[in-house]
């Protein structure tokens, strides 16, 4: 197995480090129970899993605060739990439950919560990029320092309504940083098979927006850059862009058998650039963690996925009468 | 204890599938995510991990093993030390061989019986060949076929070159075609639908796939503002052919953004022609005329529909003309109408009535623009009574302006008002018990039939 390499530049506080840590873990052991719900049929339809990104949510997650707002696209089961919505309600919305965010009518790619300031789980690809302009559109109007992380992916980026939004949110200085989550793939497309220039932080550029690219599987680097970014928006600035290198590790959804790279070069990422091995390894070398505590924030994350599973079985059905319900506003 | 390893479903539509190959063997310690065996689905070959550590205790079902319902238990795992008890009988059935897991045919075929299928549009001749196809496999060879017959004709669209297509209708073509004809597009419908109405104004038959229709809504100003005026605003000097297909309707468990019927918001538009059909040879007939077509077809496809066989001719020049109607079965009492999917629901409907001697004649549109009202006017005059089927929302429906028609055309041959069955006027909703009751089912279709019956 190729060695990772040494933890060396960004650095984070023993609490910070073992809350991404824990956060990241979540995510991945949250998507391992959804895969596996999906495969015994309590999850239906298109499902799309996070496993690989943890890290872009975590880290941007921590420079964010109240009243910051988020939005992105069907892959949002680790934005919501990053968020700090209830895994419970996340996976009763997977089981299409009653105790679901959305009482079970949206399912994995249309969740929303109004507490927790995250706007959905949108369905078509590259929509939720305007949209997240104007929430960032709602806070400059109202005059609050507010900011909104609009996330897409890669093949989203090629989307003709990304640039709209581009030209507008530099052009009236909308506090929003957009963050294209670049995990290499849109579904069986790779950047460059369908991208004429293989730099997206590159995109805002003749619209006069600043953008970096950004080490997507280092939670602290991602933080830091996210950090950077919203000040940035905050202070009147106008939009951010941050190129976020990840990767997905499974298939596009899980109908998709990803014949499309080769399984050496899903281990490789896997065994060399993995966000949570790094974490673990940052922690472990500075000796701020061992096997046993480990283990023990392990059997902690495993228990509370397990109950979110068997909330999700046990919760009811939604009523029949739901699905007349919320067509209209009263 | 040991816990049963169950048939996963790997695909929002999958039912059954092959046990492709077994990456473990029986004794061999596992752990969670540890990829357990390949299995075959209608579309792809996946692979299927452990939900739990332990050891395979026994594999119940054999490698090669074909049309596995999904939740069938495929093996038992055991808690690790632990052994499977040999005395429990009931836990271990004797695996069957390969061979007699195969099903007799493996696409159950839906054509009635020559005698029901007398068509209005497809006079079958005597003698002709026709073979099993699905209806994938049908778009297909509709497709092959006509970029053989004429160089003009490309396909373009998201994944549809080397990922084969996301619904796989367009496997081999890029084998066959190469890229120059067959191209994969970024995800950009807006843009690369007017590059493809351009393409057809310099001389190309651009076929565009779009994922699915649901996505051709970012790109239906350039279907409607430039396919399908532009020959009108142009005074006749510019046409567009081009086809703009995909799959359109509900899939299974996809929700409110991916589920919806567009067949009337496209049969709306002077301009366009759109076809919407249900069998095979019907997808693979229409599907070339459409291609031969010198106006934008908008061609609506199903994928659901997408595994289901039938007869097709073998014949390589099958065109079935767009604006005739099928009639699939004849009857006597009523006329239910309908399209696409939702013929499977009157056909469905009409076994149901028949048993209560209601006898039904079903009339498949299979196009919507121009539609052959007159084949539903002339069996309405026959049976006096009509209901519509469709999946789409109730206002403004393809079951409404036939009803207008019925009014204008056969007013004095109605013995009942026309009955509407339609998609439940809200957003598909996502839990299965909501989503079933959202859908026209053939419930709903009996239900109106004997309403319209008085019976
Ligand atoms: C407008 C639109 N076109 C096509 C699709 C089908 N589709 C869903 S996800 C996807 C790939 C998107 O890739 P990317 O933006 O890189 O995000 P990722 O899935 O990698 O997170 C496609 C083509 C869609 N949902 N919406
Ligand atoms: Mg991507």
């Amino acid at each position: 197995m190729p060695a990772r390499k040494k933890s060396s530049g960004p650095k984070a506080t023993v609490d910070e480090m073992l809350l991404y840590y824990r956060r990241m873990l979540l995510i991945r052991r949250f998507e391992e129970k959804a895969g596996q719900l999906y495969g015994m049929g309590l999850i239906g339809g298109f499902c799309h899993l996070y496993i690989g990104q943890e890290a872009v949510v975590v880290g941007l997650e921590a420079s964010a605060r109240e009243g910051d707002k988020r939005i992105t696209a069907y892959r949002d089961h680790g934005h919501m739990l990053a968020c700090g919505m209830d895994a419970n309600g996340v996976m009763a919305e997977l089981t299409g439950r009653a105790d679901g965010y959305s009482r079970g009518k949206g399912g994995s790619m249309h969740m929303f919560s109004r507490e927790k300031d995250f706007y959905g789980g949108h369905g078509i690809v590259g929509a939720q990029v305007p949209i997240g302009a104007g929430l960032a559109f709602s806070d400059k109007y109202k005059g609050n320092d507010s900011v909104t992380f609009v996330y897409f992916g890669d093949g989203a980026a090629n989307q003709g309504q990304v640039y709209e939004t581009f030209n507008m949110a530099s052009l009236w200085q909308l506090p929003v940083v957009f963050v294209i989550e670049n995990n290499q793939y849109a579904m069986g497309t790779s950047v460059s098979r369908a991208s004429s220039t293989p730099d997206l932080y590159t995109r805002g550029a003749s619209f006069g927006i600043e953008g970096e690219t950004v080490d997507g599987m280092n939670v602290v680097a991602v933080r830091d850059a996210g950090a950077k970014a919203a000040k940035h928006a905050r202070s009147g600035a106008g939009p951010y862009i941050l190129e976020m290198k990840t990767y997905r590790y499974r298939g596009h959804s899980m109908s998709d058998p990803a014949k499309y790279r080769t399984r050496e070069e899903v281990q490789g990422v896997r065994s060399t650039r993995d966000p949570i091995d790094q974490a673990r390894d940052m922690l472990v070398e500075a000796g701020h963690a061992d096997q046993d505590s480990l283990k023990s924030i392990d059997q902690e994350i495993k228990a509370e996925v397990n109950e979110a599973a068997e909330f999700s079985r046990t919760s009811p059905e939604p009523d029949p009468s739901e699905l007349w319900t919320d067509v209209y506003a009263a | 204890m040991a816990t049963e390893i169950l048939m996963p479903a790997l695909s929002p539509t999958m039912e059954e599938g092959t046990l492709a190959k077994w990456l473990v063997k029986e004794g061999d310690k596992v752990e969670s995510g540890q990829i357990l065996a390949e299995i075959e689905t209608d579309k792809a070959t996946m692979e299927f991990e452990a939900a739990d550590d332990g050891k395979v205790g026994k594999l119940l079902v054999p490698e090669g093993a074909e049309g596995i319902v999904v939740n069938t238990p495929i093996a038992l795992l055991v808690g690790d030390g632990e052994e499977l008890e040999s005395t429990s009988e009931s836990m271990t059935p004797p695996m069957p061989p390969a061979e007699s897991e195969k099903p007799e045919s493996p696409l159950p075929s839906l054509s009635p019986p020559a005698a029901a299928a007398a068509s209005l549009g497809t006079v079958r001749q005597r003698g002709t060949e026709f073979r099993q196809q699905t209806v994938r496999e049908a778009l297909r060879d509709a497709m092959a076929e006509e970029m053989r017959r004429d160089e003009k004709v490309f396909l373009m669209g998201e994944e549809v070159a080397q990922y084969q297509g996301a619904y796989k209708i367009s496997q081999g073509l890029l084998e066959e075609f190469g890229e120059r004809r067959v191209v994969d597009t970024p995800i950009t419908e807006h843009g690369f639908t007017g590059l493809g109405v351009g393409a057809a104004f310099g001389g190309l038959r651009p076929i565009v796939e779009f994922m699915t229709f649901n996505f051709a809504m970012q790109a239906i100003d350039q279907i409607i503002n430039s396919a399908a005026k532009t020959l009108y605003m142009s005074g006749g000097q510019m046409g567009c052919p081009i086809v703009f297909r995909g799959p359109n309707g509900a899939a299974a468990r996809v929700a409110a953004q991916h589920s919806q019927d567009f067949a009337a918001w496209y049969a709306h538009i002077p301009g366009l022609k759109v076809v919407q059909p249900y069998a095979a040879d019907d997808a693979k007939g229409l599907l070339k005329s459409a291609i031969r077509d010198p106006n934008p077809v908008v061609f609506l496809e199903n994928e659901i529909l997408y595994g289901r066989g039938f007869d097709v001719p073998a014949a390589d020049d099958y065109t079935v003309p767009i604006g005739k109607a099928r009639i699939w079965r004849e009857g006597e009492d009523l006329t239910i109408v309908s399209f696409g999917i939702g013929v499977s629901r009157a056909l469905e409907a009409a076994e149901i009535l028949a048993d209560d001697g209601i006898r039904a004649e079903i009339v498949d549109l299979r196009s919507l623009r121009p539609m052959d009202t007159e084949a539903v006017v002339k069996s309405v005059m026959k049976t006096n009574r009509c209901v519509t089927v469709e999946e789409g929302w109730p206002v403004g429906s393809i079951g409404n302006y036939l009803s207008a028609v019925l009014m204008q055309q056969a007013f004095d041959w109605l013995d009942a008002p026309v009955a509407n069955c339609a998609g439940k006027d809200v957003p598909m909703p996502y839990a299965a018990n909501l989503e079933k009751l959202a859908l026209v089912s053939t419930e709903d279709v009996v239900a109106a039939a004997k309403a319209v019956c008085y019976r």
